[in-house]
């Protein structure tokens, strides 16, 4: 009576046909793994920084100043005799800290936003995505310029200049997405059983969102990093003596010339932390694509 | 003589094969019809031809066409074949033209790929294509674009693109699949005239029988990637000794055997003078003209009754359907369920009455989260009842529901993608089962299912409705589905309903002239064979 010989057929749904070359698979799963890897190698970094830094960040040893990279200091010192490893490890806590919670601020409220504009239509909706229209009309680095601005600089006023402007990019996203995902016929289902916007959009629509906001969530990630980066380059980000990658690369610049490690090693780890979540979003962008990953 | 003979073609994907040793040979203007279920190569035997394999198809076998051997695989000389030597016609007439081009350019540009002619010339050659495919110049220039056109009229036009070049040999893959019967009609009309006034072979590849038996000449039925039998219709369906044709034969005409039922006096359902209206398209001058999608149906279910609501696509019924659910709200009009009016404003009345008031979707893949486990998907209308169920009672539930539907219980734990079509369509079932309502409404239920799968469906929806009472109302464009279960019938036709009554005299005796023309498109495969209307040539 059951028709289980036909459980290995193929479905003719067209999405399910996509098939990815067994090479091409290898090199996403390698980019996932290298991103992890950088990533995962500059968390490590800010969280030894917690108990153990090789020089005290704050020490400033005049005589050992600019001393090029070597076996007791492997990226150098700084015109102050600071070591620079340890104020790049001090300062990759600054700089994952601010994309971190920026990120939080516009995911937590982006998302329920564009939830809520998907599942509502008319005026909720044309409200919601007008004022994501607003934000959007203004140069976001310019804004978060102005904000730290008036209010005065520090990671926090960083943190939720940065926040705001993360705020439109995740309701957009989501309400997109949730907006086909409201035609499908499980949608129509669940109506059927009674239940109500609030009830489908949590436990039907933010479900099957979950990869594509996980991935968006890294490419802010890494904008975040670039962003705080830029907001401390013009001093408006984490004030001194609280060691921060983008002054570090302000102050270096005066330098370059004769001392360029003093701008090589933050270059170098703003990169790393950057293109590492660029890795992780591109490689879980195609890890979770539930037509990839269905009826394997 | 033979114009295209395949000699021991075997295909398989990642090692795994999907063709057989698959050999069969076609004449010129000759229909071959290849049937067969889903999965069984039918479509993978037709892309082997066009040189169409997805990339990573390892392919052995000859393909000889006209004599010349069709190289194996080499992109670049079947670029060259494909168009001029073989048109192909797919089976969604909506994605296969590009929405951006003109009708004329999508002719036209076949033409120029494979002839040095001016654009001047390639235009004249596809008015004439048009033409003969049945849009003449008055009523279809060559500037119309695809969306002024209906589906049956972009399927003609990608007839024409496949014709233009008069190839020697035309591939049509489920052609009619997509369309209403009475333009399935007209497009196997189309091909027959085709084959018949050009001499060109085609390969029709489709799951209805009904189609080929009135359609071909010849037909090879495929199963799990090799021909069972092939031969000329008539013999083949008449007279096969095979197992798996005759049972495919009696599943494409089965009647599911259903007790005697009594069928209450107070109506399950009732909808009285329901009009559904959508703004239309704004017009430059005046006012908004409003599209009636639904208007003025009144008709009631009767407990223990079947009844069945056809119509073409577009007539109005998943409108209605959705209204009678309560998932869309009427401009007049009401539904009653048990006398009530649906939907009432209380929740606590609403949750009561959709617990008698359930439905099952047309997409077996569509139809459930993709995240959900069967057990959560099963029991979401548990959402219904006004205290939670214990989590033993729950689980009695709904082992003895999937039971019910012909399932295990294990399966509870297991994700929708890993059961088959059928199967999906029996979680569905169940999952609108386990309140136990009253009446399902049925939306295109079996439409998108095998024959022999949605026999096994039809009796196990024959076999609940008998043991259980349910009423059904099985919304379908598939008019030998609607005789086979319904026990009445309403006829649809651009909102109203136009003819209604006991399933038997409506298909027998039609009062209405669209009803009488609806039966007279849908192919019958008995007619067929008894030789009233046996292929052309």
């Amino acid at each position: 009576m059951t028709d289980r010989e036909f459980v290995r057929e193929v479905p003719p749904d067209p999405g399910n046909g996509r098939v990815i070359a067994p090479e091409l698979a290898f090199n996403m799963a390698t980019g996932l793994r290298i991103g992890v890897f950088m990533v995962v190698a500059i968390v490590t970094a800010a969280l030894v920084s917690f108990a153990w830094t090789p020089y005290d960040v704050e020490a400033i040893d005049i005589p050992g100043k600019l001393l090029a990279p070597s076996l007791t200091h492997p990226f150098g010192t700084d015109h102050f005799g600071r070591d620079v490893l340890s104020m790049i490890m001090v300062g990759a806590r600054n700089s994952l800290a601010v994309a971190l919670v920026a990120v939080g601020i516009g995911a937590g409220i982006g998302v329920p936003l564009g939830l809520l504009a998907a599942a509502r239509k008319g005026l909720v909706s044309e409200s919601v995505m007008r004022m994501n229209d607003l934000i959007f009309a203004f140069p976001s680095l310019l804004m978060a310029v102005m904000i730290t601005a008036v209010y005065g600089p520090g990671a926090i006023n960083a943190i939720i200049a940065i926040g705001i402007f993360n705020i439109p990019v995740f309701a957009r996203v989501t309400r997109g997405a949730a907006l086909s995902l409201w035609a499908r016929e499980y949608i129509l289902a669940a109506r059927v059983a009674g239940k109500g916007p609030f009830l489908i959009s949590v436990q039907h629509i933010l479900p099957n969102l979950r990869g594509l906001l996980i991935v968006q969530a890294a490419i802010q990630f890494a904008l975040g990093v670039v962003a705080e980066a830029g907001l401390s380059y013009v001093g408006l980000g984490a004030q001194p003596p609280l060691p921060s990658w983008g002054r570090m690369l302000s102050e270096a610049q005066t330098m370059i010339g004769f001392a360029p490690w003093l701008a090589i090693f933050p270059g170098l780890a703003i990169m790393m932390l950057v293109f590492g979540f660029g890795l992780i979003g591109d490689g879980l962008n195609d890890h979770l694509d539930p037509r990839i990953r269905r009826g394997r | 003589m033979t114009l295209l003979d395949i000699k021991a073609l075997s295909v398989s994907i990642n090692e795994v094969p999907v063709l057989d040793s698959v050999s069969m040979e076609l004449k010129a203007g000759e229909i071959l019809g290849l049937a067969g279920e889903s999965g069984s190569g039918k479509t993978m035997t037709a892309l082997a031809i066009a040189g169409l394999l997805p990339v990573r198809a390892e392919m052995s076998g000859q393909v000889i066409l006209d004599g010349v051997h069709l190289p194996n695989a080499d992109e670049r000389e079947y670029c060259g074949i494909r168009g001029r030597d073989i048109g192909i016609v797919f089976q969604e007439p909506m994605t296969a033209l590009n929405p951006v081009m003109t009708i004329g350019d999508q002719v036209a540009e076949t033409v120029r790929v494979h002839r040095k002619v001016s654009r001047h010339e390639a235009r004249l050659l596809a008015r004439e294509t048009l033409e003969k495919v049945g849009l003449p110049s008055s009523r279809f220039p060559l500037d119309r674009y695809p969306h002024n056109l209906s589906g049956g009229q972009r399927q003609r036009v990608a007839i024409a693109i496949a014709i233009a070049l008069k190839p020697k040999l035309l591939i049509a893959d489920e052609p009619t699949t997509a369309l209403d019967v009475t333009t399935q009609a007209e497009i196997l009309a189309l091909f027959r005239k085709l084959v018949c006034d050009d001499g060109v072979g085609l390969v029709l590849v489709t799951h209805d029988l009904a189609v080929i038996a009135e359609t071909a000449d010849r037909v090879a039925v495929m199963k799990a990637g090799s021909i069972v039998e092939q031969g000329a219709v008539a013999k083949i369906f008449k007279a096969s000794k095979v197992p798996y044709i005759r049972k495919l034969m009696e599943n494409a005409v089965h009647v599911p055997e259903r007790t005697s039922r009594k069928i209450g006096d107070t109506p399950v359902l009732e909808t009285c003078n329901i009009v559904r209206e959508y703004a239309g398209a704004r017009t430059f001058f005046g006012p908004v003209k409003a599209l009636r999608a639904v208007d003025d149906v009144s008709f009631r279910i009767f407990p223990n009754e079947t009844v069945g609501l056809v119509g073409e696509s577009g007539c109005g019924k998943s409108t209605l359907l959705r209204t009678i659910l309560g998932l869309d709200q009427a401009q007049s009009g009401e539904v009653r369920v048990f006398g009530q009016v649906f939907p009432p404003r209380r929740n606590k009345e609403l949750r009561q009455l959709r617990q008698r008031i359930q439905v099952v979707f047309q997409d077996p893949f569509g139809t459930f989260d993709p995240r959900w486990r069967v057990e959560q998907l099963v029991t979401e209308n548990f959402h219904l009842f006004d205290s939670p169920l214990t989590r033993g009672d729950a689980r009695k539930r709904v082992d003895e529901t999937l039971e019910r539907v012909g399932l295990n219980s294990s399966d509870a734990k297991r994700y929708p993608h890993e059961f088959s079509g059928g199967q999906r369509q029996r979680i569905a079932i169940a999952r609108a089962l386990i309140t136990e309502p009253a009446i399902i409404a049925l939306d295109e239920a079996v439409s998108a299912l095998d024959v022999s799968i949605r026999a096994q469906i039809l009796d196990l929806l024959a076999e609940l409705s008998d043991r259980l009472g349910m009423s059904y109302l099985f919304v379908t464009h598939d008019l030998s589905v609607a005789r086979s279960i319904t026990d009445r019938i309403l006829v649809m036709k651009d909102g109203r309903i136009v003819e209604q009554g006991r399933t038997a005299d409506v298909f027998d005796n039609p009062s209405h002239p669209y009803t009488a023309e609806l039966l007279g498109a849908v192919p019958d495969l008995n007619r067929a064979l008894s030789g009233s209307v046996a292929g052309s040539t």
